[in-house]
């Protein structure tokens, strides 16, 4: 392909090898290479049926509990003295998070492909329970892999999975964390191809995975787009997500990607701070390589090894970043940018005292950058975050931190 | 015609089966890699893969993650390895390297930077094993401009339209993935095994050898009866598994260590 064909792919990527420019493709062993083949096939003749599409759609009203409300926080934007500031409530779906949405459309892919097994990767657990509830929906054997770290740090989240019928395996190789996880997975995977379907989490790994996982979580921006036009009169001035694999972010940004007025920022952890190098912020602060099935921006050290990551939120405490981010940094579209622990442990506590939301720690990255944007907007301007998660979860995290026991 | 290619030439004529040994650079540190490496050419090894570590070996079982494991304790990298290989040809012109791994470091150290250090070193080929022909563009051709063979996987999942676009592109040997899985598992359906190999006979004169779930002389002999070589890896690493963290260990521990690669050379050899 020459440059120009790559360059004209703009934002209707992936093209037909899956690549978005330079990132994505399918860099997978061999023995993968014939399931995310008929994979993409059997998604490329589905998602263009609208039969599939009702049936998502039904599942995500009646199921998931969509729409999920555009609400305005007034208070909270009175404190920042600026712009007003809406937040899309994905916190309210089904299972407390965005995360749902993709387990739903995939758990559908799973059934017209027949298979009966359903495996997937977890960090702080919220996407092996969404793969846990659709698995038990839909009565198929679910094994969700761990790492052994995360399993101390997240019991609740694993007894929830227990309770919904799904075995947890912990995973104790490399750093035991979330990118172990989905090593462990890709080997169940290669092990167990004939009959097993793979729920990747999040808007990585080989093709077709970041285009499908996208087209699922684009549902929140649609509804933000429409909600936006019917609740402000306009488009939102800025769109603020946070980004760990970029699920939630991409599933918002993708449907304003062609208006160009609409501003965007993905927000990564910046642990203790990007010189710190102790963070999970790729595109900050990271450079292309290859890791989980495609190439785009990572966390990698001069020597090509994968680099421990650090996150106050295990949900962003991976070194990668979807390809997709990866292209949309290069092509300027989206600024990627990076909010400390602290900052975001701040922007948790704001956001729950002034409206009465407690908000996953991820998604207190998106409020904390969304806090200090909009003090430097004027007040006829306005911002949606994505809060793409209930903070629940994180309470344990939190009082540790500050140092109280429950 | 490559080192590796006259290798396998000459043991065609020989009516001989290649046995190609698997070990990870720096398991468990880079002085005993060089040992372990001509201690398994002593032991009848025709061409040797040399693992170049990655934090993250998805395509590995448990044995090779740990060989992995135990070189990244010691900050071995793709540039240690390759320096080994130097060291490695000081000694020793007529064993095939073959250098196998995952992409990432290759892109970190860059395509032309990591192909001329390569050739400089005596490398003969590379196995790349998350990187498919589809996604090897720009690797693969400088590779082959500097006349080092690039060996590809086929598993008993791969189409057979998939195959012919890989033999297009392999060379040296094509590496048949015996079972599915990952490195280190129980290989049980030889049947399939058998009709996999005889429909990618169809489509290449390259040497065909077997991988994946070979570790003694039954299996050695019950595959290269079925191919033109096999690899035996996770069973290796198991044994290096055992080998303390020194430098210098005497040659009957060595020997020892090794001792199935001998097994097998004599198995193989004597098929009938």
């Amino acid at each position: 392909m020459s440059e120009a064909e790559v360059h004209s792919i703009g934002f209707d990527g992936p093209d037909a090898s899956g690549h978005f420019g330079p990132y994505g493709g399918i860099f997978v062993g061999e023995t993968l290479i014939s399931a995310v083949e008929e994979l993409a096939e059997v998604y490329t003749r589905l998602s263009g049926e609208p039969e599939f599409w009702s049936e998502f759609d039904k599942e995500l009203q009646h199921y998931v509990g969509r729409p999920s409300p555009l609400y305005h926080a007034e208070r909270l934007s009175q404190e920042c003295g600026g712009a007003a500031i809406y937040l899309k409530r994905e916190d309210l779906n089904h299972t407390g998070a965005h995360k749902v949405n993709n387990t739903i459309g995939q758990a559908l892919l799973a059934k017209h492909m027949g298979k009966t097994r359903i495996i997937a990767e977890t960090g702080a657990g919220q996407h092996g329970v969404a793969s846990a509830t659709v698995a038990a929906r839909l009565g198929l054997e679910c094994f969700v892999y761990m790492g052994a770290e995360d399993i101390v740090r997240q019991a609740p989240n694993v007894y929830r999975m227990k309770l919904l019928g799904a075995e947890v395996i912990a995973v104790e190789s490399g750093s035991r964390t979330l990118k172990d996880a989905m090593n462990e997975a890709l080997r169940d995977w290669a092990t167990n191809v004939d009959n097993t379907y793979y729920i990747i989490g999040t808007v990585a790994g080989p093709h077709p995975y970041p285009q499908l996982v996208r087209d699922f979580q684009c549902v929140i921006g649609r509804e933000a787009r429409e909600q936006s036009l019917h609740q402000i009169g306009k488009l939102p001035d800025a769109l603020v997500a946070c980004v760990g694999g970029g699920s939630n972010a991409i599933g918002l940004f993708h449907p304003f990607l062609k208006d160009s007025a609409v501003a965007m920022y993905g927000v990564e952890a910046g642990g203790h701070g990007l010189e710190s190098k102790q963070h999970a912020a790729p595109l900050s602060a990271g450079i292309p390589g290859v890791l989980h099935g495609n190439r785009t921006y990572l966390m990698t050290d001069e020597g090509g090894q994968i680099m421990e990551t650090h996150s106050v939120s295990a949900g962003l405490d991976y070194p990668g970043v979807g390809p997709e981010h990866a292209w949309l940094k290069d092509l300027d579209r989206v600024n990627y940018v990076a909010a400390t622990d602290a900052e975001t442990l701040q922007a948790f506590h704001k956001l729950t005292r002034l409206e009465g939301i407690i908000p996953a720690l991820e998604s207190s990255h998106a409020v904390a950058y969304a806090m200090q944007l909009a003090a430097s907007m004027r007040p006829d301007q306005n911002i949606v975050i994505n809060l793409s998660g209930r903070g629940d979860k994180d309470i344990e995290t939190v009082a540790r931190i500050e140092g109280i026991k429950l | 015609m490559s080192r590796l290619q006259n290798i396998a030439a000459q043991a065609s004529a020989d009516q001989r089966k290649l046995l190609i040994p698997y070990l990870v650079a720096g398991d468990p540190n880079l002085e005993t890699s060089l040992s372990l490496m001509h201690e398994l050419t002593n032991q009848g090894a025709d061409i040797i893969e040399l693992g170049f570590p990655f934090s993250d070996p998805a395509s590995d079982g448990p044995v090779i993650q740990l060989g992995v494991e135990r070189a990244l304790a010691q900050q071995v990298s793709l540039q240690d390895t390759l320096e080994l290989v130097r060291r490695f040809r000081e000694q020793n012109q007529t064993t095939a390297i073959v250098l196998m791994g995952y992409l990432n470091p290759i892109e970190i150290m860059g395509y032309e930077r990591f192909v001329a250090t390569a050739k400089e070193a005596g490398v003969d080929g590379v196995l790349v094993v998350d990187m498919p022909p589809t996604e090897s563009g720009s690797l693969h051709e400088r590779l082959r401009q500097a006349e080092i063979d690039t060996v590809y996987l086929v598993a008993p999942t791969t189409t057979a339209s998939r195959s012919a676009a890989i033999v297009e592109r392999c060379s040296g040997y094509l590496y048949y993935v015996s079972l599915k899985g990952v490195t280190g598992a129980a290989l049980t359906d030889h049947q399939s095994v058998a009709e996999n190999i005889a429909a990618l006979r169809e489509l290449t004169d390259l040497p065909i050898v077997i991988g994946f779930g070979i570790k003694d002389a039954d299996s050695a002999k019950a595959m290269a009866g079925q191919a033109d070589g096999i690899i035996i890896g996770s069973a290796l690493v198991a044994k290096i598994a055992d080998l303390a963290d020194t430098d210098s260990h005497d040659a009957a521990e060595l020997a020892a260590t090794c001792s199935l690669i001998g097994t097998a050379r004599e198995a193989i050899d004597n098929l009938n």
